[in-house]
């Protein structure tokens, strides 16, 4: 009798939680419906995005979030490895980086937004520009991408590491030959899940990388990602909710595929790479 | 360890590029914190006290931000109170009651994870408010806020739950099935209080995930700055409130939202610590 | 692996100085959201015409101010006339906007005296007092600090921002927008052409007359609106030649049609 009863509050729950979100999509998909076409993908924006696509939009993103892992990848594996392989997991100075680390997970992205702005923007001279977003962005990223690359590199098994000492192979032929190609898949994931964060990421932006519709000529330009120009649209744009929708189903699409990218790599789904 | 000397260049160079990285890690969170000091301590020294009083009328030099401290912690709390349950019984209920549907609805939820916050702040704004709007008005409210971000943390609550059951050893389950226990029984006598720690840890991680979000907050909170008197009435959170006001304030009104960048950052260490705490504390 | 890495860090530092090479030409405009949606139209037009890029960065009129005085910024969109203590600074009108009273077309009230809206406003009236509405709370919908749109609404009803009550604090106007179409009960303000532009095309928002004078462009054109405000783009010290060439293409005539799509009025018809 419990467990039938459990069973019914069970669906009850499951319905909680996946109504609405049904419902949310539908209704982007139903206010984008006159918009969403291949050339919306292909076209410029025009009349301050009321008209036209978000072609450019595309490629201030890519921009952004290329720059970003640029400089986040290396960074992350760098950190990542010193993590797993300079220090013991239970020795001080690892417990210490792993506090600044959480704590840099748990920092508001709009902190890091004013410090972009601040900093970047302003100190560095870097002015709105897609330099000033992207790297605003990646120290963003950055804590994820390090737990998901050390994760992977600590679950390398212990063996290869007896036989590493055994062998007496130098820590640059170790980390080469052996460690990366072994924890390529979660390093892989590490990075999708940066990107995904990074594509959904609104409020670091509006305060680094700027407005601006325009087609990026170079680093120093002024560029809208797809999440900033959804925000700008629909809050501000007399007339811009159609493409704001549409340009919402673009970026849920991109993340989809993101997700469907870490499947992939992993054979499975993310859950398990999670924790 | 083999000492340092005896190693190849290659490997002292890796050495210490690896140490420089991890050095980095620190570098950008004292990086972060020295440059909002650096930007808001005159305004602090002067004004500092200032801060802890309930009025925000930066026209007329009042820069209280006392309410919309609470107004952060009160909405991520609710929202907590909200997803934590529903996150931690779903996954339960997926795992032990219908396993055939655990894959495709934890597919569902990891697509759910991905949306971005604009989206769902886009999508309480003109769906959810109205709605809260036609039983209380004004609608836009804390309560708004809280379901809000309740749907956005649900997903990752929920994986995380998920994963801590995941690990507990197969033979409490059997011990239970032989004792002839009850599912409900079981759950809740056995495995859950088992997986609690893992559980908690992870849950307390999506409060600071709460507590951070800007966007989707700042376009259904109702962002009126006053202590609430009710889950219905309107709150401004500390992230809105930068992300309001950031790109129309000048001089002293824009250093203390420098300031409160700085609170946000104080307040998430105490979470973080707390949380650690309570961590510490189960394992213990 | 690893030479990969290496070469995404080669191309990182090409990417870099390939970046290095340009530097900015472009005229950077920041200030006023209520301009800024127009502004970008114009600049649009202005590059395909001219190839010389306008960067458009929406903020506030304050902060248009501050950005030209110190450089940051070529032009300030500022949606008010200039102050005082603003007088080092040199403004171009180019257009007339005002700001309108809204409430959601469900709510049968057709106008409320200025004594009326300040006594929404300060909490001293709570409720609807006819129609269907009646009794029901009003939503006061109100602007957040910094908006020209918000000072100007404040100086004409003589209030100080503290005394006003809100229930709804919005950014943008869009957000003032949704959040009374949303609510049968709410009143807010926005831009005029805002609210005239969402109100033909469905959204259902009513603008209510002020003294008498409804809440129209033509009315707005004859000088008769009560809660009217200028356009002005702003510069600081000497005006280079690209930005005075800028300045005269906002202003020609054959621009007009692009201020009417906004629902603003051009200086020059």
């Amino acid at each position: 009798m419990a467990d039938r009863v459990a069973w019914l509050a069970g669906l009850v729950l499951l319905a909680l939680v996946m109504v609405p979100v049904v419902l949310m999509v539908t209704a982007l998909w139903q206010q984008s419906a006159d918009v969403l076409s291949a050339g919306f993908l292909l076209e410029d924006p025009g009349r301050a995005g009321r008209s036209g696509g978000i072609a450019a939009l595309l490629i201030s993103t890519a921009w952004i979030l290329g720059l970003c892992l640029m400089v986040a990848v290396p960074l992350g594996l760098g950190c990542a490895l010193y993590l797993s392989e300079s220090l013991p997991a239970d020795s001080r100075r690892a417990q210490w980086l792993g506090g600044v680390l959480d704590m840099l997970a748990a920092v508001p992205s709009i902190v890091y937004g004013l410090f972009g702005y601040q900093f970047f923007a302003i100190t560095l001279g870097l002015g709105f520009s897609i330099l000033s977003g992207a790297l605003a962005l990646s120290l963003m990223v950055l804590p994820l991408m390090i737990r998901s690359a050390e994760q992977a590199m600590r679950a390398v098994p212990m063996g290869y590491r007896q036989a590493r000492d055994a062998l007496a192979l130098s820590r640059w032929g170790w980390v080469r030959r052996i460690l990366l190609p072994c924890a390529a898949p979660g390093i892989a994931v590490g990075i999708i899940l940066s990107a995904g964060r990074a594509l959904a990421e609104t409020a670091v932006l509006l305060f680094t990388a700027g407005y601006v519709l325009r087609r990026p000529d170079s680093l120093f330009d002024s560029g809208r990602t797809l999440s900033v120009h959804i925000y700008d649209l629909a809050m501000n744009v007399p007339g811009g909710m159609p493409r704001a929708a549409a340009t919402a189903v673009v970026l849920v699409g991109l993340l989809v595929i993101l997700n469907l990218l870490v499947r992939r790599v992993l054979r499975q789904p993310m859950t398990e790479a999670l924790v | 360890m083999i000492t340092t000397s005896s190693l190849p260049l290659s490997d002292r160079l890796l050495a210490l590029v690896l140490r420089l990285c991890g050095g980095l890690a620190a570098l950008v969170l004292g990086g972060i914190v020295t440059v909002l000091l650096v930007r808001a301590l005159p305004f602090l020294v002067s004004e500092g006290a200032g801060i802890w009083k309930s009025t925000w009328q930066p026209g007329q030099g009042e820069y209280g931000m006392a309410p919309m401290i609470a107004g952060s912690l009160f909405v991520s709390v609710l929202a907590l109170l909200l997803a934590a349950p529903v996150a931690i019984l779903l996954a339960a209920w997926l795992r032990y009651f219908a396993p055939r549907l655990r894959r495709p609805v934890l597919a569902g939820v990891e697509l759910m994870a991905g949306i971005p916050s604009v989206v769902y702040g886009l999508w309480g704004m003109l769906v959810l408010v109205p709605w809260i709007n036609q039983w209380v008005p004004p609608g836009a409210s804390w309560l708004a806020g809280s379901l809000v971000l309740a749907l956005m943390i649900v997903p990752l609550a929920l994986l995380v739950t998920d994963a801590a059951l995941g690990q507990l050893p197969l033979r409490y389950q059997r011990a239970g099935e032989a004792l002839a226990l009850s599912r409900v029984g079981m759950l809740r006598r056995v495995l859950l209080p088992r997986a609690a720690p893992a559980i908690v840890g992870g849950v307390v991680l999506q409060f600071g995930r709460a507590l951070g979000e800007t966007m989707a907050v700042l376009m259904v909170c109702g962002n009126v700055v006053q202590w609430p008197d009710s889950v219905f009435a309107p709150v401004r959170t500390l992230t809105a409130n930068i992300a309001l006001e950031m790109a129309y304030a000048t001089g002293d009104h824009r250093v203390a939202l420098f300031a409160s960048g700085l609170l946000l950052i104080a307040v998430t260490g105490v979470l973080l610590m707390a949380s650690w705490r309570l961590r510490g504390m189960s394992h213990g | 692996m690893l030479s990969r890495l290496q070469c995404s860090l080669g191309l990182m530092v090409a990417v870099f100085l390939a970046g290095c090479g340009e530097s900015g030409s472009a005229i950077t405009v920041s200030g006023s959201s209520t301009i800024a949606p127009l502004m970008a139209e114009l600049a649009e037009r202005y590059e395909t015409e001219t190839g010389i890029q306008v960067d458009v960065q929406s903020g506030g009129s304050g902060r248009a101010i501050a950005d030209v005085r110190q450089g940051l910024a070529d032009l300030g969109m500022v949606s008010r006339a200039l102050k005082e203590d603003e007088q080092d600074l040199e403004g171009y009108l180019i257009g007339r906007d005002g700001i309108a009273i809204i409430v959601n077309s469900a709510n049968p009230v057709r106008a409320l005296s200025d004594d009326q809206i300040r006594a929404i406003y300060t909490g001293k009236t709570q409720r609807w007092e006819s129609g269907p509405g009646e009794g029901r709370d009003i939503t006061v919908v109100h602007k957040a600090q910094g908006r020209s749109t918000q000072e100007l609404f404040l100086a004409y009803f003589q209030l100080e921002n503290s005394q006003v009550q809100p229930d709804q604090v919005i950014g943008e106007n869009q957000q003032g927008i949704k959040a009374v179409a949303g609510d049968p009960f709410a009143i807010g303000y926005v831009s005029i052409g805002t609210a005239i532009y969402e109100a033909e095309n469905g959204t259902p928002i009513r603008l209510l007359p002020l003294e008498g004078a409804p809440a129209s462009l033509a009315v707005l054109a004859q000088g008769n609106y009560p809660l009217a405000r200028e356009l002005n783009l702003v510069t600081h010290g000497a005006v280079s030649q690209p930005v005075a060439d800028f300045l005269a293409f906002v202003t020609r005539t054959d621009m007009a049609d692009v201020y009417h799509d906004y629902y603003f009025l051009p200086a020059v018809e």
